[in-house]
């Protein structure tokens, strides 16, 4: 009854006073807005970086070779590094750590492709069966290469689901034959790719029927792996290894950095995380901040109006108001306005966050700007919290007032 | 009920003292109906404030309703405050943004009455001080007079045993004083205690006893009469209000 009455009071003095509350409400608003919009944005960056890395598995080690750049051993600088299936041989058996491994094979020059009259370019990668896990791709008819497809250089294609919709359009293409720079190829299997329509153009043969049918002898162009879940210093000394066992074999100096390219993706993907909680810390310092704007806002607006209502808190003392009850209806207040305005904000936020993903669409580097439900709570917590604090100084200060002086007639 | 033994109360200034009460000796029975009367600065206001616990004193004494009343807490003034006193200010003190009947029942708020209860009280009070039409009215939308009776009803409300006024009619005109004045005559003959901070010899002279103050010491106390000496202090032309507002039901006379 007594709890409903002092509600019942502060709504009356809200009630009553529109402009002040507004202009209390309105800068709490504005805090929580910007917080949540920060958040949902930093979220949304974060999703962007994470989309940018669905592609590839994020625990893949590449290799590439290069040009040696310093002498080693009595031998020039300059000799072209070229890998053949005994590195790939060498490095599957020999390297720990190693869980899917493929290695590549450029075929040189224009590669058209042509069925039943159909002719088109596109992108044929010559590799191995566990090219699937590094690219992760999705085979949606028939299969994917197989080590016996190696082993038996069969001329096998796994087409891109683009690949199919251009050059078969309806028709079934699985068991038919496509040619690939005049060399006929039995489709047997079809994939898709989250990466995008570019990865759906592409055509994979095994690298064993593609090194004898073009002219690649044993070359490989490139070697790459998983790693499986290592940490960041497991992949560092796999790729580590991985050099030292090259060097020895092509001759080079194991630090010649341009002898042999490495790319680590989990080191790269373990920079991203890392960036990623900089930025998600980052904008809980601004959003916070900006709250804090807030708050420092009501809390200088309360005390105006403690001043304001310096006679009004005199009159309530002389007729018997405590300076408990005073502080106590003047730090509810607080809580109020800030809450109500602090959820205002909230949802205003959430709706903008939901119309920026809307307008942005399917961008790459930002994607589904959005808070979760634990931000929600822990951004209503803090609201609670700045209120009280918002209020607590104001509310002192009335507490303080001494009816005499309040009720002077000057 | 009040009882004042060499009270002494002095202001700090920026570099010495203000001694505002210098000494101040005063009884004052159950019931009576007392002025206060002094030029401005004679200390009549800061006595009032000590009387009705708004502002401490420096040494001497005050017993009120029989307790002696020392250096308390904010808090436990504020007690007494509202279950012995009632106050009525020369600008009235109404809260602004609050109708009549909220306003006298805002002492009930803090004894923590039932709402329902305390704005049935409220209207009670209204009618009582002849406003029982203007209870939903916010104190702008009432005359001087008017704001006075809805100030007087929330002093009353809380039943209390002194009502201190500081110059009640200070903002009235002549008419509208002695209206008042006749409210609070009456609230007095019910057996509350009444105090009046005044300069004004027309509202001294409806009391039964006057205190005239000068330089924070008390000069003169006695009869209206014996104090203004034998000259009859009211003029004819207020006789003639006087007589007819006494007789009459207030509700009916005072809704001016």
């Amino acid at each position: 009854m007594i709890e409903i009455d002092t509600w019942q009071e502060i709504f009356d003095t809200v009630r009553k006073n529109k402009l002040r509350t507004f202009l209390t409400g309105f800068s709490v608003a504005w805090g929580i807005l910007m917080l949540i919009v920060l958040l949902g944005s930093g979220q949304g960056l974060s999703k962007g970086v994470e989309y940018g890395f669905r592609d590839d598995a994020t625990n893949s080690i590449w290799i590439r070779s290069g040009q040696t750049s310093v002498p080693w051993k009595g031998l020039r600088p300059g000799r072209t590094v070229q890998f053949t299936n005994e590195d790939y041989d060498t490095i599957r058996e020999g390297v720990k750590g190693v869980e899917h491994i493929t290695s590549r094979f450029f075929i040189r020059g224009t590669l058209t492709v042509a069925w039943h009259g159909e002719t088109s370019s596109f992108d044929v990668r010559a590799v191995h069966p566990d090219h699937q896990h590094l690219e992760k791709s999705i085979v949606t008819e028939g299969r994917f290469l197989n080590p016996t497809d190696v082993d038996e250089h069969r001329k096998v294609a796994v087409i891109g689901e683009r690949v199919k919709a251009q050059l078969f359009r309806a028709a079934p293409a699985l068991g038919e034959y496509l040619e690939i720079k005049g060399v006929p190829f039995q489709v047997v299997g079809v994939f898709t790719d989250v990466g995008g329509e570019g990865e759906q153009e592409k055509i994979y043969i095994p690298i064993s029927t593609a090194q004898r049918t073009y002219g690649g002898a044993n070359k490989v162009a490139m070697i790459m792996m998983t790693v499986g879940d290592a940490s960041v210093d497991e992949s560092q000394a796999i790729a580590t290894d991985l050099r030292l066992r090259v060097a020895e074999r092509h001759d080079f100096d194991p630090d010649d950095k341009r002898a042999v390219f490495i790319s680590n993706a989990v080191v790269e993907f373990q920079r991203f995380v890392d960036l990623m909680g900089g930025i998600r810390a980052f904008v809980w310092v601004i959003g916070i901040g900006t709250l804090l704007a807030g708050v420092v806002g009501v809390s200088n607006i309360m005390m105006i109006a403690v001043k304001e209502r310096t006679k009004e808190i005199g009159i309530r003392k002389a007729v018997g108001a405590t300076p408990l009850s005073v502080m106590s209806l003047i730090l509810k207040e607080a809580i109020l306005v800030t809450g109500v305005a602090g959820y205002v904000g909230l949802v205003a936020g959430v709706a903008l966050l939901e119309l920026m993903s809307r307008s942005l669409g399917e961008s790459e580097m930002f994607r589904n700007p959005e808070v979760d439900f634990g931000v929600a709570v822990s951004a209503t917590l803090l609201l609670v919290v700045a209120g009280g604090v918002a209020g607590f100084f104001p509310a002192r200060k009335a507490a303080a007032i001494r009816p005499v002086e309040a009720l002077r007639d000057e | 009920m009040i009882r004042l033994t060499r009270l002494n109360k002095s202001y700090p200034m920026a570099s010495s003292k203000l001694h505002v009460l210098k000494g101040i000796d005063l009884s004052i029975a159950p019931g009576e109906l007392v002025a206060i009367m002094g030029a401005s600065g004679s200390g009549k206001s800061t006595l009032l404030n000590v009387l009705g616990l708004l502002d401490g004193y420096d040494d001497g004494d005050y017993h009120l309703d029989g307790q002696r009343i020392g250096q308390m807490s904010e808090t436990k003034a504020a007690g007494l405050r509202a279950s012995l006193l009632g106050f009525v200010f020369q600008s009235f003190n109404l809260i602004p943004f609050k109708t009549a009947v909220e306003n006298v029942a805002l002492p009930l708020y803090y004894q923590e009455v039932p709402r329902r209860k305390r704005n049935k009280l409220a209207e009670e009070y209204l009618d009582r001080v002849g406003l029982a039409d203007r209870a939903g009215h916010l104190p702008r939308e009432l005359s001087g007079g008017q704001q006075q009776r809805v100030a007087i009803a929330r002093a009353l409300i809380s039943n209390p045993k002194v009502i201190l006024a500081d110059e009640p009619t200070g903002a009235l005109d002549s008419q509208t004083s002695l209206e008042v004045m006749e409210v609070l005559r009456e609230i007095n003959a019910t057996g509350v205690t009444l105090l009046i901070v005044t300069h004004e010899r027309e509202v001294a002279a409806r009391t039964r006893r006057v205190i005239r103050l000068r330089d924070g010491r008390i000069e003169g106390d006695g009869p209206p009469e014996t104090v203004f000496g034998t000259a009859s202090p009211a003029p004819a032309a207020f006789a003639h209000v006087v007589a007819s507002t006494s007789d009459s039901a207030p509700a009916a006379v005072l809704a001016t």
